[in-house]
């Protein structure tokens, strides 16, 4: 479909993109930050064409900005979510994959709780396929906005110090953001407590670390993950309490910081567990910058992969 | 893919001469230029956009404001020829009831012009949109024509037309020729 | 009499450490002699054995045939062409089935459907536990009387450390191995694949090394206890070679087995999410193949069994996480082995036919029936092999009623001719 990205119809992983690939995207993106400002925040680049949401776990976050990046495109959205579709019934990924094809689909944004399933998606259907998040594997647009974000805020990514904080283990987000970062420059460590930090990290090009306050006052950026309030009924924390206590970014710990440091967090917060409540509403916590990013982002991905106009 | 030059049609005075030739028609046409505001199309466009901003503004000391608009969003014809570079727009004013000079470099199929047109419409409604070109090479595929022109030129078959701006390509000059196989 | 001169082929023979030209004369399902250039007297049948390798016939000691339960993924039928178009004349099934072979009355049925199939040599191994679900040992020695050869969960591991231990003393009277899939469950648990950087890489629910060697040590332990024959079956990692290994120099009766697929692939073959690398044990590191590899050299792994595990297309093409675990194996084994470990200098043809033919037979007990060795009064089972065949393993073309196989589009060298039975000729 479109020569501008990774070769092919999908974007499955950051680990597919090359750093040329990743600043294509972000200098669209650009472009599109510059759409959502106007008063008619829509263009008619994929007028047309059909893109459909297929969120098989819940995410009103990620669905809705993917909806509004491709509405703000004039691309036709179908909402196919798990509690609607037949999915819950029994059909096969497969099976849905061919149905949406049937209909003249041209891509699917899909969120999935299993690793791997944009890759299944790609190989089983003609359909373009956007990963917006698959099990603990990738969420490659998040990270892309992420990048973004930094970028728009500090200017530049090479160079950057970032700590990714958290349940890395489990963090799709972790996962593609240590990918993406690392791609463009920037030194990331991985900072979380033994249980949550997944076997050969450093092999993703990330350095660890268990102590929070032994890596903050060197950061540009921290990065705050979500935690999963069950890790802690899976041995992987005793409390919620003592990880907050070890982990927690505190007003106190904000003052071991660069003053213009980031704070980052992909949403939702658990206010008082990775983030203090305060603290979220510091003004390095660039975190509803990110979500006004997200769409744009999103935007430049889709016009990308599916760019080319109905007769393209 | 190269381009094989022919003929030199336009040197760096006959640009500028047309250039202020155009920059009179527009005060005439639009009597004066208080509601005027000039848009560049990127990125040859736009810098002819600026060129005729200062012409104008020497004949009528009025500030008009000055655009620039990236098409590719509007375009029926991406994806054949996408160009891995940013597609910035910035249109600091509003176009309500502004008289909108469009400049573009070359005139050709209509579509690109078609696409500025709704592009401009979705900033608002001006009261007139005009087109101005440097060089007018024929082959339209829709029903639109240049209001101001600097040069009409027949162009046939494989024949391409090249604005360069010393902007952009070091020199000012308009040449004939056509892509060269290697 | 019915009689068959196989002539012309190169016999090798690890049981009895011959490898040279030899010419066999079968009659009435027995080797009759072996010799240089045998006369071929009048209504001898002659196969022509000329740049064939003439070996005891092949034993895969452990398959899983899907019948009783799940026939449309294989059945005794399917699988007994699979074997033997693989140069398999024997194979060992695995009681993982619905309804789980505990029971003399499965057993015997299995075995009468073994009979009616014909083809190649069906065994039977039983459950150690009623319904595999680890907590009460199965009736061992009725089984046994109706031809069950071994006992085993596959599949998963008697969790409980005191039903292993009865079970490994009960089985001693009966003089029959019990068969280990060695894996921790609570280790495991919900695992997709090795732990490592590629599960890291992949997001796959990790499973360590150690929740095979955790069993591993546990039945080597148990096996020194009770002095009875573990056999550990599809042991993936370098900790359990080194445990099987030092446990052999002691002395205790502990023998194992790996797959080809974990010879020859590794955890990075799952980056791309091919379900056809999903199998139990994962496929392991790099370091884990050498150590196999190495440990197959120097004697510590006894035999190589494919863990055939055929899988319906729907339970294999769908997310990684909810596809079964298993790839099939009878007709890509010999193959693969012949490419990867003796084309390569790794192994010694005579060396892959022990542990593909003379161990099995020895670990299973049909040694004492003939099988596993090319001796006059031994049956004649014998697997004709050609070392120069280059073939193209083709999913499609396979006898298994499952293509489930990562080795699809795999070019190889070497693959059997043809299976003789019991003296027959198979034609499939």
């Amino acid at each position: 479909m479109s020569p501008m990205l990774t070769d092919g119809k999908d974007l499955l992983g950051i680990r597919e993109l090359s750093r040329a690939h990743i600043e294509l995207i972000l200098e669209t993106a650009n472009s599109f930050k510059e759409v959502s400002g106007r008063e008619i925040k829509k263009v008619p680049a994929l007028r047309g064409r059909t893109v459909v949401n297929l969120f098989l776990e819940p995410s009103t976050r990620t669905r809705t900005s993917f909806e509004l990046a491709a509405k703000r495109l004039s691309a036709d959205v179908i909402n196919f979510s798990a509690s609607t579709s037949s999915i819950v019934k029994g059909e096969s990924l497969k099976d849905t994959a061919a149905t949406l094809e049937a209909m003249n689909a041209d891509l699917a944004i899909i969120r999935h709780s299993a690793a791997g399933a944009a890759h299944f998606l790609s190989r089983v259907s003609r359909l373009g396929v956007v990963n917006a998040g698959d099990g603990a594997h990738e969420h490659p647009t998040q990270a892309l906005l992420d990048l973004y974000t930094i970028r728009e805020k500090l200017g530049r990514t090479d160079g950057l110090k970032i700590a990714i904080v958290g349940d890395i283990a489990h963090s799709r987000v972790a996962r593609s953001n240590i990918l993406g970062m690392t791609k463009m420059g920037a030194a990331v460590t991985v900072v979380g407590p033994p249980t949550l930090i997944p076997a050969e990290v450093e092999g993703l090009g990330c350095q660890v670390s268990y102590s929070l306050d032994d890596v903050l006052p060197e950061v540009d950026v921290v990065y705050l993950l979500r935690l999963q309030l069950e890790r802690q009924s899976e041995s992987l924390l005793p409390s919620l309490r003592e990880y907050a206590g070890r982990y927690g970014l505190s007003e106190r710990r904000v003052g071991l910081m660069n003053p213009e440091a980031l704070i980052m967090h992909p949403g939702p917060m658990n206010r008082g567990v990775e983030i203090a409540s305060e603290v979220a509403d510091m003004s390095q916590a660039v975190i509803t910058e990110q979500v006004a990013n997200g769409v744009a982002v999103r935007m430049a991905v889709l016009f990308l992969l599916l760019g080319g106009g109905a007769n393209g | 893919m190269g381009f094989k030059v022919r003929a030199k049609i336009l040197s760096a005075d006959d640009m500028d001469r047309a250039l202020t030739r155009i920059a009179h028609e527009v005060i005439e046409k639009n009597k004066g230029a208080a509601a005027l505001a000039i848009i560049g199309l990127r990125s040859r466009g736009h810098h002819l956009a600026e060129r005729l901003q200062d012409k104008i503004a020497a004949i009528e000391p009025l500030a008009q404001p000055l655009g620039s608009l990236d098409v590719t969003f509007y375009r029926d014809d991406i994806g054949k020829k996408l160009r891995p570079e940013a597609f910035q727009t910035d249109i600091p004013f509003d176009v309500t009831d502004r008289d909108i000079i469009l400049v573009d470099d070359v005139l050709y199929t209509g579509r690109t012009v078609r696409a500025a047109l709704d592009a401009i419409m979705d900033f608002g409604r001006p009261a007139s949109i005009q087109l101005a070109v440097m060089i007018d090479r024929g082959h339209r595929e829709l029903p639109i024509r240049a209001d101001y022109v600097g040069k009409n030129i027949p162009t046939a078959g494989k024949e391409d037309v090249r604005v360069r701006l010393t902007d952009i390509d070091g020199v000012d000059e308009v040449v004939v020729g056509e892509p060269d196989a290697d | 009499m019915a009689r068959l001169l196989v002539r012309g082929g190169r016999v090798v023979d690890p049981s009895r450490n011959f490898d040279g030209p030899a010419d066999v004369l079968i009659e009435n399902g027995v080797v009759a002699a072996i010799g240089p250039k045998l006369k071929a007297e009048p209504k001898v049948k002659v196969y022509d054995a000329k740049g064939l390798i003439v070996a005891p016939g092949l034993i895969d000691m452990h398959v899983h045939l899907r019948e009783p339960g799940r026939e449309d993924e294989e059945t005794v039928q399917s699988g007994a062409r699979a074997a033997a178009a693989g140069g398999f004349t024997s194979v060992n099934c695995m009681p993982n089935t619905d309804p789980v072979i505990d029971n003399a009355s499965v057993v015997r049925m299995l075995r009468d459907r073994a009979e009616a199939v014909g083809l190649v040599n069906v065994y039977v191994t039983g459950a150690i536990t009623k319904a595999l679900d680890g907590k009460e040992i199965s009736d061992m020695g009725d089984m046994v009387k109706f031809g069950a050869v071994a006992f085993s969960d596959d599949g998963r591991s008697v969790m409980d450390a005191e039903v292993m231990r009865r079970a490994m003393e009960y089985v001693k009277m009966l003089d029959v191995p019990l068969i280990v899939h060695p894996e921790d469950h609570s280790l495991s648990r919900d695992g997709q694949m090795h732990e490592g950087y590629y599960s890291t890489l992949l997001g796959l629910k990790p499973i360590p090394a150690q929740a095979e060697e955790v069993i591993v040590a546990r039945d080597i332990r148990l096996a020194e206890l009770t002095k009875s024959r573990v056999h550990l079956t599809h042991i993936s990692t370098k900790g359990s070679m080194e445990m099987v290994k030092i446990a052999k120099l002691q002395h205790i009766p502990v023998t194992c087995d790996v797959t080809p697929h974990h010879l020859t692939l590794h955890d990075s073959d799952c980056v791309g999410y091919d379900t056809n690398y999903k199998v139990n044990p994962p496929l392991r590191g790099e370091a884990d193949v050498l150590a196999l590899r190495q440990g197959l050299v120097d004697g510590t792994i006894d035999a190589i069994a494919s863990d055939h595990a055929p899988h319906a297309v729907q339970e294999k093409e769908c997310e990684w996480a909810y596809a079964a675990c298993g790839k099939i194996g009878l007709e890509s084994t010999l193959g693969v082995m012949l490419t990867a470990l003796v084309k390569e200098d790794v192994i010694s043809l005579p060396v892959l036919i022990d542990k593909l033919s003379c161990a099995p037979a020895r670990l299973l007990g049909l040694d004492k029936t003939g099988r596993g060795t090319l001796s006059v009064g031994s049956v004649a089972d014998i697997t004709l092999i050609d070392m120069k065949r280059e073939w193209t393993v083709d999913p499609s073309k396979l006898q298994s009623k499952s293509k489930n196989t990562p080795y699809g589009g795999w070019e190889l060298t070497g693959r059997a001719a043809d299976v003789i039975v019991g003296g027959k000729l198979v034609r499939l």
